[in-house]
């Protein structure tokens, strides 16, 4: 499998604190692969460093072999780049189905051909076939500020998938979600994996769901990489134990 | 839009045209002035309730787009002409005070905006070369167009009308485009939004722009309705007065302006019955106003339209669609 997304050396810190300590790692074409580790460990500050939303201090980021370090998000977004923020970011007061268009209308032509174009930037039935995916269609015309923080959650996730990305990030998608909602989260994201081939990478506290989702995982711990590989293997040994799972999910 | 909405704007639409058989000519010049502000207040609510941009400088465009008409007609430009300029300019103006703004956001930008305004106040007072300074700008004629001489109060009402009814048509082009829903991702989650590809320097910038644009032909039609214009019109009282027409009528909805200018022009008026207690009433009013109505006149209306029950389908219940695989 070729590598979609290589880092190289990257570093953040803020002020005296070094948040991500010369990481480097690959996400390989079609896997979904798990990021885990404690509080802090610079998880969400690593992705933000590779996906724009900051400026890393030091190294390199490459998508299909070319360097995107220091692009925009909007930039990296329309090669096919999506992702999910920790916390909950939906548009409230714009409905389901505008919170979807809106997610794929930046995709098609020019900002100005927009204007003269359609309301709905011909994504109408593509919004609503992902509101059927995510079975959300009883809330199409309802503000998304009125849906349950589990809808919205879906809603979110729906949004990163509405111009079909090729490769995904989701930052703690199960956080906050219940049992229900979290196998339908599963289900929906496998599919879509499935159907796409599309490459996913998850970071996530919630390990039943990683596990049974990521065929790889990688661990971070006081911003450095402590381990990598399959979730078995990972569940089994001592630094991750030591440093995140505990032996309880270790015996588990 | 529902039945009622229709039938509101339609009642209005017709009161409109209407109203100047009816008024004396200070009520015509009144209700001018309504038109004449509403396209700023258009523009700010452009720039304020939808993307979510804080401004104070509304004041200054109009007074940067009044001044230009006004220099511009005497120095013998057609006034068409010097309306399109009026506009062309406060546009690349509203796009350079853009800039502020993807830096600070919130308070922060409304003393950058607060300080702009200021800043051209100043420049309208002191550069007596190019605006005569204290003095102002005397003898502004109303134009002719093919033909058609608007200097007669009803006359230039209804040239103001057409042309707002003409502004107010290409914004709500606008915002009904993805241009619309683009301006309120950046009001409500500008983060969010440049992760999902939206390019939010360039919309916040024209937000800004587009927004001092209608400013500034706000300002283009105000300087032949009052037909004199001097620095003390376009002072941050001016700026404040039109964010006021904003929040009163309903910040980020398209009719709010209209309602707020309406209120903002007229309600001054019709509290002179109170003799020297009218601006204090004034002011009182509007303080009840925004502590009952946050959401403005538009806002309180919706809510009890809702609470009466005059709504589309009333949403389907959530147990039932996923019961039945609805």
């Amino acid at each position: 499998m070729s590598a979609v997304l290589e880092v190289s050396n990257l570093r953040k810190s803020f002020g005296g604190i070094t948040a991500v300590d010369n990481v480097s790692f690959d996400v390989r074409e079609g896997e979904i692969l798990g990021i885990i580790g404690p509080n802090g460990s610079g998880k969400s500050t690593l992705f933000n460093c590779v996906l724009g939303q900051l400026t890393p201090s030091a190294g390199e980021v490459r998508l299909d072999g070319k360097v995107t370090t220091g692009m925009r998000p909007c930039d990296l977004n329309r090669l096919g780049v999506s992702r999910t923020f920790q916390l909950l970011q939906v548009f409230p007061q714009l409905s389901v189905r505008d919170n979807l268009i809106l997610a794929g209308q930046e995709h098609k032509g020019s900002m100005y051909s927009r204007l003269i174009g359609r309301a709905d930037a011909g994504l109408g039935e593509a919004a609503d076939k992902m509101i059927e995916f995510f079975r959300l269609s009883h809330l199409a015309g309802e503000q998304a500020g009125a849906l349950s923080y589990g809808q919205q959650k879906l809603l979110d996730a729906a949004m990163a998938f509405m111009a079909g990305p090729r490769f995904v990030l989701l930052d703690e998608p199960a956080g906050g979600v219940n049992l229900t909602m979290l196998g339908l989260l599963r289900e929906r994201l496998q599919a879509y994996h499935a159907e796409r081939k599309a490459t996913f990478v998850v970071i996530e506290h919630q390990m039943e769901f990683v596990m049974a989702l990521c065929t790889r995982v990688l661990v971070l711990a006081e911003g450095r990489l402590i381990a990598e590989g399959a979730p078995a293997d990972i569940r089994r040994n001592t630094a991750v134990i030591e440093a995140y799972l505990g032996r309880e999910m270790a015996n588990a | 839009m529902n039945r009622v909405g229709i039938i509101g704007i339609a009642i209005a639409a017709v009161s409109a045209a209407a109203l100047p058989f009816f008024l004396k000519p200070f009520g015509i010049y009144l209700i001018s002035m309504w038109v004449v502000l509403t396209i700023a207040a258009i523009g700010l609510n452009l720039t304020l309730g939808y993307a979510g941009q804080v401004s104070l400088a509304q004041g200054a465009f109009v007074g940067i787009g009044a001044y230009s008409v006004a220099l511009l007609t005497q120095a013998g430009w057609p006034y068409p002409a010097a309306f399109i300029c009026a506009g062309l300019l406060c546009f690349g103006i509203g796009w350079i005070l853009g800039y502020p703004a993807l830096r600070v956001q919130h308070h922060y930008l409304a003393f950058v905006t607060l300080a702009f305004t200021t800043l051209v106040f100043l420049v309208l007072r002191n550069e007596e070369w190019l605006t005569h300074g204290i003095y102002g700008i005397n003898g502004i004629v109303r134009p002719t167009l093919f033909g058609w001489s608007t200097n007669g109060a009803r006359a230039y009402y209804f040239f103001s009308l057409g042309t707002l009814t003409v502004l107010a048509a290409g914004t709500w082009w606008m915002l009904r485009s993805p241009w619309g829903r683009a301006f309120i991702a950046l009001r409500e989650n500008p983060i969010r939004a440049l992760s999902l590809g939206l390019d939010t320097r360039r919309y916040t910038l024209m937000a800004f722009a587009i927004g001092s644009m209608l400013g500034g032909l706000s300002g283009a039609l105000y300087a032949p309705l009052v037909q004199f214009i001097e620095p003390n019109s376009f002072t941050l009282g001016l700026s404040f007065n039109l964010l006021l027409m904003v929040i009163v009528g309903g910040s980020g909805k398209f009719f709010g302006p209209f309602l707020g200018a309406l209120i903002a022009v007229l309600l001054p008026e019709w509290m002179r019955i109170t003799e020297g207690y009218y601006l204090i009433i004034y002011a009182a009013l509007i303080m009840v106003m925004m502590a009952f109505c946050p959401y403005g006149v538009l806002g309180m209306l919706e809510r009890a339209l809702k609470a009466v029950g005059v709504r589309r389908d009333p949403p389907a219940p959530a147990l039932q669609a996923e019961g039945t695989g609805l």
